[in-house]
């Protein structure tokens, strides 16, 4: 077992320190459009995760260098605000934002129909403005609501999830106790329409059962998330009369 | 959504919704066929005519078409061409041979500085949205007054009207000059306040045109105009 062994995350009734079950997700909301200035523009709240995602584009591919000749690139920046977390955050790109900037991308580019656009670029700016935990999984979220805002064509929607492992306990979004003190944290990018997973890291170890089970819980707040994404969307377009 | 809309169903669709069984049926723009179903795969109205299944997009970027009608305004200008920004993803090129004047190598600046407007066709896209642009034709020219106000390109139909409807019915209330160009920019022109009127017009449009508020101000005021 790993971790950290006298941190205690589980209580004796078998719930979480914050009252959660297993597989019960911290409340999210979903608002599109929240941006005038963007082509499409996303806010998602996460339990006390915050992260706007805004979409330009598609635009003119620059540098020439990253062009593509036969599809768009995706150019997505992830940034967390100096204020998000206890400890001020220095600004700008470190390692890890670079990182996570870079799978969200590639996991962007397996659902948005990139082809349509030959040598443009559609450019995501993510900006998480607080953090408890899970912040990619937020971002990614963020970013397909504003993509689908923006009006580029894609062939699902993705949704940003994580399960892990307390205590040896697998358990459905891990807050920011149980990540940092957790045994393992397991994010994933499911498109719910068709099931398929566009991105998935893991860290930590889980045995097979463990991740069959922790993917279970995902795909089931996948669809949940999923769900508030599209009535996000249908809110801020339905017609009319509500 | 509202009840007894008028002709087609209005159904809004999200990317990746399941729209229904491509059988005997063909996918229009914003829908593609998977495992013998439809996917949308854009945010936008679903539409289904003459068994072509197509999805109407709330917001879109423009994409040019070989034909189409620009509002142009010069972002460079070289020897012997200039490039336009269109509102588009790329700058479009205008060829000197292709200007409506007699112009000397050289001598483009004269025509078009940057910054100005001019009323434009596109002559041709390629695949890799290299465009170019003609302004030989009736009524293409330089833009010298009026004012050019920008809209989302999915709002143009709906500015149009049927028939280009609802623009004539503008044109007579406002006294204006108004061309709604396909790259979402309209030109006005007349005086000042028939300009304001033009644009507060637009800008309802612009902010609640999804929910067809527009026909009724247009409405609106045709019938104070009518009474004063």
């Amino acid at each position: 077992m790993g971790g950290y062994g006298d941190v205690k995350l589980l209580r004796d009734d078998g719930k979480r320190l914050d009252g959660r079950t297993v597989d019960e997700m911290r409340p999210v909301s979903i608002e599109a459009g929240v941006l005038p200035a963007a082509d499409g523009s996303a806010m998602v709240t996460h339990g006390l995760n915050v992260a706007v995602a805004a979409v330009y584009g598609p635009m003119e591919a620059h540098p020439r260098k990253i062009q593509r000749q036969d599809r768009a690139v995706i150019d997505v920046r992830y940034n967390m605000a100096p204020f998000s977390t206890g400890d001020r955050i220095r600004p700008g790109f470190n390692r890890r934002s670079r990182e996570i900037s870079k799978v969200t991308a590639e996991a962007l580019e397996s659902v948005v129909l990139v082809e349509r656009y030959p040598r443009s670029k559609i450019r995501v700016e993510i900006e998480i403005l607080a953090a408890e935990a899970g912040t990619r999984c937020v971002g990614i979220t963020a970013a397909a609501v504003a993509l689908a805002d923006a009006g580029i064509p894609m062939r699902d929607m993705i949704v940003g999830v994580a399960s892990g492992k307390i205590e040896d306990t697998v358990v459905l979004d891990l807050d920011k106790a149980e990540d940092n003190y957790g045994q393992a944290d397991l994010p994933v990018g499911i498109l719910p329409n068709t099931g398929e997973i566009a991105f998935l890291q893991m860290d930590g170890d889980l045995s097979i059962e463990e991740f069959n089970l922790a993917m279970e819980y995902n795909f089931k707040a996948a669809s949940e998330i999923h769900e508030l994404m599209v009535d996000a969307l249908k809110r801020r377009y339905e017609r009319g009369d509500n | 959504m509202s009840e007894g809309q008028v002709g087609a169903e209005q159904r809004l669709v999200t990317p990746g919704m399941v729209i229904g069984p491509s059988t005997g049926k063909h996918a229009g723009s914003g829908a593609i066929a998977q495992n013998e179903e439809f996917i949308a795969t854009r945010l936008g109205w679903l539409n289904e005519q003459n068994d072509v299944v197509s999805v109407r997009p709330i917001n879109s970027a423009y994409m040019p078409r070989s034909g189409d009608l620009i509002v142009g305004v010069v972002a460079e200008v070289r020897n012997n061409l200039w490039f336009f920004d269109v509102n588009g993803p790329f700058q479009a090129l205008l060829p000197m041979s292709l200007a409506p004047w007699k112009v000397e190598f050289g001598s483009t600046r004269q025509h078009l500085g940057i910054g100005d407007a001019a009323l434009a066709r596109v002559q041709e896209v390629d695949e890799a949205h290299n465009m170019v642009l003609t302004m030989k034709g009736i009524g293409l020219r330089r833009l010298n007054e009026g004012c050019v106000i920008a809209i989302p390109v999915n709002l143009i139909d709906t500015l149009r009207g049927e028939n280009n409807s609802m623009v004539s019915r503008i044109r007579d209330l406002s006294d204006c000059r108004i061309i709604v160009a396909d790259n979402g920019r309209v030109w006005v022109d007349g005086d000042a306040d028939n300009m304001f009127t033009v644009r507060g017009l637009i800008q309802t449009l612009v902010d609640e045109g999804h929910m067809n508020n527009f026909e009724d101000a247009v409405h609106a005021l045709e019938q104070q105009r009518g009474e004063n």
